[in-house]
């Protein structure tokens, strides 16, 4: 390689980290003195990069049971054509309202935490702003009862699993959706004790509320899904 | 925002033993323990392809004591055609998950990734502890299935639908085997999916100061985009293995045809498509053939790099080779389906990417030759695997050009040239890149040197047992040989016996080679020459850098700060034939300035 003697690579010593630089990665590459204890106390991006990598995964897993089902039934002529119990539509509705909640949920802790820096309210009052979040973690756990409510219904007109591949596709959709709302209402539990113990950190808020609103979108998107092919 | 907890990749050095050897967070304890897993698991695929060959090779041999493993499946210890084919399809599971992906991608990645991008450790460590057991608990049900009665699932490692989906009407081994097979897998994808995860967070938010991404080494690089590929190859080989799951223990239809009359018993299934498994299951194994050896090609770089003692003709284009590989390894995997009867316009449309994907792969090896072309390598056994992996994939790669066509590839599909095809370039070369990186690499993770005589001998019994081995593979294929046969009785057949005795012999003699480099690892690793200093090659990288073996927290009291590129090699005006990334020495190339 042919090379020249130049002046080192600028690297500003005296640089202060930025707020959410992390470990100084993605954003930020050049972190104060090199000591990474020292940005202990930011917010880590990890968390927010990290969310949307979970969520291509759970993307891809969703693609991959819609191609399945659209190769079944292109492949089938055993398809049988049936209408959603309708408590999904009501469902539909809580999960969108707990959606909304939950923004609401931010914007007070958002305020919460600004009052709390400004006028050094104390621990006892961080309990107030979890009020919108219990309501979400409410609707969440709705959300979950009415989609157990449907399966029973549906069971309970002798339509299992296994009746015919179209009640099938609307078991393991349901179901698979239903498993990865029971990890956002863990992760709401989990925002929820940080924050009473005042050690809630903003990419954790931002990414379970990333998830829930996911959670959210992916429902939508199945129930067309299942509308229109079942 | 109001913050008093740790940051997350601050865990304290664990006292305990079970928090530091057995539940630990840290990257480099997970990275080892993924290697002990594909160790023992390499050691079982090896020891079943000794006992298919042995019995390919002299078919009447009875081998004592095999009916210790299963009375059933070895009447007299000679193995029945049901047993060969449970021994074969174990021996692809085993060997293609829990090695080729395990040791390259998990292993290495785990141990020297957050080293190598100037991290702490990887962003969610617990997410980490559970991929490595999880993964472990994936093996688990892979073993057991050994000991059931009728023993382990005989569908081959891709598990084609119905066979694979109809119970034990399918024959020893399709019933619980074939549930546990995919239990297996299916917590195999959790795991790697964790890994990827943090993979990806690592190398995009972890990295030290002034570690840009084109300053990440190869390997960095080549882990990262493995994790890319096996993001979303996992996440979809899961939802296959719970449908699978279901047709079993829930009596769906999703991939069992209606009538379809097994052993004069006529299948309750209905409407189930048996292509459907292949989509699912190609679309995860094409990039897996890639998650298996494009870390290989990031660790033969990184090590003949250092061994050459300059970089690669072009550090960007190698690296954007890598990349066209990741994106096109999502586009030709019906190119496995040549055969299934689709339609000639789809064949074409797998073709085409399957062609250009040999594009980037050749610019690879031109990149490696052009750069080894002249240099004054250094001869050791990490250098010698590195240019047998090169070897390696070009003879499994060059086959490649042929198979890519279907109007070749349906007379040879289902023969012995597959099988020489694939085991070249992606089975003996990824095992070669393994074997360099444990060279390479062994010094870093115990503070102790291997034997570099055995080292060598351990490198020419393996390449020349290997090329022994598969080679031949490619004349059977073209005389017809099919693959899958437990014996070979049909006249055509008849004559190429002895070619079979003759790559029996050739595996046995590999194998002895396998246990010679055990014996190095484990006797190296208590009793082996103590690593000189911190860096025994003269390496650049950051793992050169710290302690040896690192610290808990990888790099002591002081995080590393990067001044260089990766590979600062023999640069004029420097005061020793090598610049670390670390040092603030004040010299660095054109390069830097792109």
């Amino acid at each position: 390689m042919a090379t020249t003697v130049h002046e080192p690579p600028k690297i500003d010593l005296d640089r202060l980290p930025s707020q959410g630089s992390g470990n100084g990665g993605w954003r930020n590459l050049t972190p104060a003195n090199g000591d990474l204890r020292q940005l202990k106390d930011s917010s880590p991006p990890p968390a927010s990069t990290g969310i949307w990598v979970g969520l291509a995964a759970i993307t891809m897993s969703f693609a991959a049971f819609t191609s399945a089902l659209i190769v079944r039934q292109g492949a089938a002529q055993d398809w049988r054509h049936f209408t959603l119990p309708p408590v999904l539509y009501l469902n539909t509705l809580v999960i969108v309202a707990s959606s909304v909640t939950l923004e609401l949920a931010r914007r007070q802790i958002a305020a919460f935490m600004g009052g709390l820096r400004d006028e050094g309210t104390d621990k006892a009052q961080a309990a107030n702003p979890a009020r919108w979040l219990y309501i979400t973690l409410f609707l969440g756990l709705l959300f979950v009862a009415g989609q157990t409510f449907a399966w029973m219904q549906l069971k309970s007109q002798g339509f299992g699993l296994a009746t015919n591949v179209s009640y099938s596709f609307f078991y393991v959709l349901t179901v698979a959706h239903a498993f990865h709302v029971f990890g956002g209402l863990g992760g709401l539990v989990r925002v929820i004790v940080k924050l009473n113990k005042s050690v809630l950190r903003r990419s954790t808020l931002v990414a379970t509320s990333r998830y829930w609103h996911f959670m959210g979108v992916l429902w939508l998107y199945l129930l067309l899904l299942l509308w229109m092919k079942l | 925002m109001h913050d008093m907890s740790a940051h997350a990749v601050h865990h304290g050095a664990p006292t305990s033993f079970i928090r530091k050897h057995v539940f630990s967070l840290d990257h480099k304890v997970i990275g080892k323990q993924y290697y002990a897993l594909a160790l023992v698991a390499a050691l079982l695929g090896m020891f079943l392809s000794w006992l298919m060959r042995i019995h390919l090779g002299f078919g009447s041999f009875a081998i004592p004591g095999l009916h210790l493993l299963s009375s059933t499946g070895a009447p007299g210890n000679v193995m029945t055609p049901e047993y060969y084919l449970q021994l074969m399809t174990m021996h692809g599971t085993i060997m293609v998950f829990f090695v080729l992906t395990t040791a390259p991608f998990a292993a290495f990645g785990n141990f020297f990734l957050p080293i190598q991008t100037g991290a702490e450790d990887m962003p969610f460590p617990h997410f980490n502890m559970m991929s490595f057991w999880v993964t472990f608990a994936a093996f688990l049900p892979i073993v057991a299935s050994f000991f059931l009665s009728d023993g382990p699932t005989l569908g081959g490692w891709t598990q084609y639908a119905p066979l694979s989906a109809i119970g034990s009407a399918g024959g020893p081994g399709e019933g619980l085997g074939v549930v546990l097979w995919a239990t297996s897998i299916g917590l195999f994808c959790i795991g790697q999916l964790l890994g990827s995860l943090n993979f990806i967070t690592t190398t995009l938010d972890m990295r030290c100061k002034g570690m840009s991404l084109m300053r990440l080494p190869l390997t960095a690089w080549a882990w990262f985009l493995t994790s890319v590929m096996g993001l979303a190859a996992f996440a979809v080989l899961m939802p296959a293995t719970i449908l699978l799951i279901l047709d079993h223990v829930a009596g769906t239809s999703f991939f069992v045809a209606s009538n379809l009359v097994i052993n004069d018993h006529l299948l309750p299934h209905s409407g189930g498509s048996t292509l459907l498994w292949q989509h699912l299951f190609w679309f995860f194994g094409h990039p897996e053939v890639y998650i298996a050896i494009v870390p290989g090609m990031g660790i033969v770089s990184h090590i003949l790099i250092t061994n050459m003692r300059r970089p690669m003709l072009s550090h960007r284009v190698l690296l954007y080779s890598m990349a066209a590989l990741v994106v096109l390894s999502y586009m030709v995997y019906g190119h496995h389906m040549f055969v299934s009867g689709m339609n000639p316009v789809s064949s074409l449309a797998f073709s085409f990417p399957t062609l250009v994907i040999t594009i980037p792969s050749t610019i690879i090896v031109l990149i490696w030759l052009g750069s080894l072309y002249g240099s004054k390598l250094r001869i050791n056994s990490a250098s010698l695997f590195s240019l047998g992996f090169v070897s390696m994939f070009i003879s499994g790669g060059v086959s490649g050009f042929f198979l890519a066509q279907p109007s070749i590839d349906i007379m040879l599909h289902a023969t012995y040239f597959v099988v020489g095809h694939f085991h070249l370039v992606m089975g003996v070369a990824a095992m070669f890149g393994i074997f360099a990186g444990t060279y390479f690499w062994f010094p870093k993770m115990t503070g102790r040197m291997m034997n570099e005589t055995l080292g060598k001998v351990h490198f020419w019994m393996s390449f020349v047992g290997a090329y022994c081995i598969f080679m031949p593979f490619h004349y059977l294929g073209i005389a017809g040989n099919v693959r899958r046969y437990q014996a070979f009785t049909d006249d055509y057949l008849i004559p190429l016996i002895p070619v079979h005795k003759f790559i029996t012999v050739a595996a046995l003699f590999t194998g002895v080679a396998q246990l010679i480099f055990l014996y190095n690892l484990i006797h190296s690793r208590f009793k082996g020459e103590i690593a000189p200093n911190d860096n025994p090659w003269q390496g650049t990288s950051l793992e050169w850098s710290t302690a040896t073996p690192p610290p808990h927290n990888n790099f002591g009291d002081k995080m590393p700060v990067v001044y260089h590129d990766p590979y600062q090699y023999s640069v004029e005006g420097a005061s020793t034939d090598y610049i670390m990334q670390t040092s603030p020495e004040n010299v660095h190339s054109p390069d830097e300035e792109k």
